[in-house]
């Protein structure tokens, strides 16, 4: 896939959402130094494009705009993913719509 | 004496329905929900099929907050510069416990837990469970919320088809990725009038069930989606987790983006205002990734036991956990009752279970997830030939026509008559 072909700018629309984001406490982890190729699945998967990569190579990831689905847990649980919790009670996505 | 007779964790479709059947059974129950209110972490395409809701509240279609009543079940298959669409409507599908709504689960949600409440289920919101507490047999007498350890006789798992729970409860291993697909949607509010208008349903009541299949997900296993509420449009796509992440042809956000801009949708949702961006996991494995529904002192219910059917052109899970919350909840009552909360105890959870559609239907359609994987053509072959067909019809362009059998000829040796019969045999067998 050639990130060239990205022309949704999914943050525009998280903002839209409601969150209460727990800044100090990350509810996923990814394991130090993630493969590319396992890395690449995510991007593919996560509805919320909370793992990007750029023009350049680099990746990053960050829980923020979690919709916590899981996906991400399902895909790579056996390889990146080295932690998955939901986020701390009250915190997180509130969905009104749903 | 443990705190109460019953915790009921997770308050989505499957969960207040077993509070509401345990309260009204006289048992103490307690319904405990990780989000500020019942809904406010799930989310649905989505329609729900009012037989089994209608079981439980015969009174629901006045009371419930349902968006519209499905008059139009339209399924297309998307090409890129195509789309072949079959729109159905018919008075069966109309008649009491055959209809179905279009709803939004944060209000539906709250409805549903309001019963369950308004029943004498205590209910509290923004609490969530982090394990399970067993005695020294194993057996589950309780959760551990927060700093508290609340005790029950029994606990139903009701929290859902991304449930941390249920490896400590039953064992269940963690769901695989080919049995799984991620759901992406957005709420695009628009006058209800104009949603009216463009799906022709004829009053702001009633609306239309979409399913696309093909280019919504660009090719690969999966589908696109969009039901229309009273004041928006649910537009979506739900892909196969493992068929995407090793094949899929951009981002399953990107396909969202490409499939609200193809000429065939762009016209629905114009104007329109995105007002949520929303992601959830669908089982669609079924029957093939159930794990065990009850243990000791615990039984599972809704999409935590992956109660779930896509067959594609209908979707289910919604009528299958207000079923088996019913059931849980009636169940464990009596299981309370006689004094034996063990699996044993609990086994008539799932003979009635096997005696209603739930295990019935899961066990008809067992094949399908398998087969619906493999059917490659019918997101990246059928919708170009199907195009290509309607094209000779359609088409009138002044050149000499040629007779019907020569344009056919080349569309069906693209996808050869031997593969045609192949899907169909397969389909016969799956369905």
């Amino acid at each position: 896939m050639s990130v060239q072909q990205i022309t949704v700018n999914v943050d525009g629309y998280l903002a839209l959402n409601k969150y209460e984001v727990d800044e100090a406490n990350a509810h996923i982890e990814l394991v130090e130094d993630p493969s590319d190729e396992e890395f690449d699945k995510l991007v593919m998967v996560c509805p919320a494009a909370l793992y990007k990569r750029e023009p350049d190579g680099t990746t990053s990831f960050d829980y923020a705009g979690c919709l916590e689905c899981g996906t991400c847990r399902i895909a790579c649980g056996d390889t990146i993913i080295a932690r998955w919790e939901n986020p701390q009670p009250t915190m997180g996505v509130e969905y009104r719509f749903g | 004496m443990a705190d109460f007779e019953a915790i009921v964790v997770g308050a989505g479709c499957a969960g207040s329905v077993a509070a509401y059947e345990l309260a009204r059974s006289g048992k103490s129950v307690l319904l405990i929900e990780r989000g500020n209110y019942a809904g406010a972490k799930n989310m649905t395409g989505g329609r729900i099929y009012s037989h089994s809701l209608a079981k439980v509240f015969p009174d629901f279609e006045q009371e419930a907050p349902l968006e519209r009543k499905i008059t139009h079940e339209k399924i297309s298959l998307l090409a890129p510069d195509a789309c072949f669409t079959v729109d159905f409507s018919s008075e069966a599908m109309l008649a009491p416990n055959s209809d179905s709504y279009s709803v939004l689960r944060a209000p539906f949600d709250q409805w549903l837990a309001s019963k369950a409440e308004e029943a004498g289920a205590e209910a509290i919101y923004g609490i969530a469970v982090e394990s399970l507490v067993k005695d020294e047999t194993g057996k589950v007498i309780g959760v551990k919320a927060g700093e508290d350890e609340i005790t029950a006789d029994v606990v139903l798992l009701c929290d859902g088809v991304n449930s941390l729970l249920t490896k400590q409860a039953v064992g269940a291993a963690r769901p695989p990725a080919s049995g799984i697909a991620v759901g992406i949607k957005q709420t695009i509010e628009l006058p209800p009038s104009v949603i009216t208008d463009r799906v022709l349903s004829g009053s702001d009541e009633e609306g239309a069930a979409w399913l696309f299949a093909g280019d919504a997900t660009k090719g690969t296993f999966g589908g696109g989606f969009a039901y229309t509420n009273k004041s928006s449009i649910s537009i979506g796509l739900v892909a196969g987790i493992e068929a995407t992440m090793n094949h899929g042809r951009a981002p399953v956000y990107q396909m969202l983006e490409d499939f609200k801009q193809h000429p065939a949708i762009a016209p629905l949702i114009a104007g329109g205002k995105v007002v949520e961006h929303s992601g959830h996991m669908v089982p669609e494995g079924g029957l093939s990734i159930m794990p065990p529904l009850v243990g000791d002192g615990v039984l599972l219910a809704g999409e935590s036991a992956m109660m779930c059917i896509n067959l594609g052109y209908q979707v289910r899970g919604m009528d299958f956990a207000i079923a088996a919350g019913m059931h849980a909840g009636r169940e464990a009552a009596r299981a309370l009752s006689a004094g034996d909360t063990s699996a044993q105890g609990l086994q008539g959870y799932t003979a009635a279970l096997e005696n209603c559609f739930v295990m019935q239907d899961l066990r008809q359609f067992s094949k399908v997830p398998s087969f619906m994987e493999g059917f490659h053509r019918m997101f990246d072959g059928y919708p170009q030939a199907i195009r290509d067909i309607m094209n000779t019809m359609f088409v009138v362009d002044g050149e000499p026509v040629r007779p019907l059998k020569k344009n056919l000829k080349p569309v069906l040796g693209q996808i050869g008559v031997v593969n045609m019969a192949r899907d169909a045999m397969g389909a016969m067998k799956a369905l």
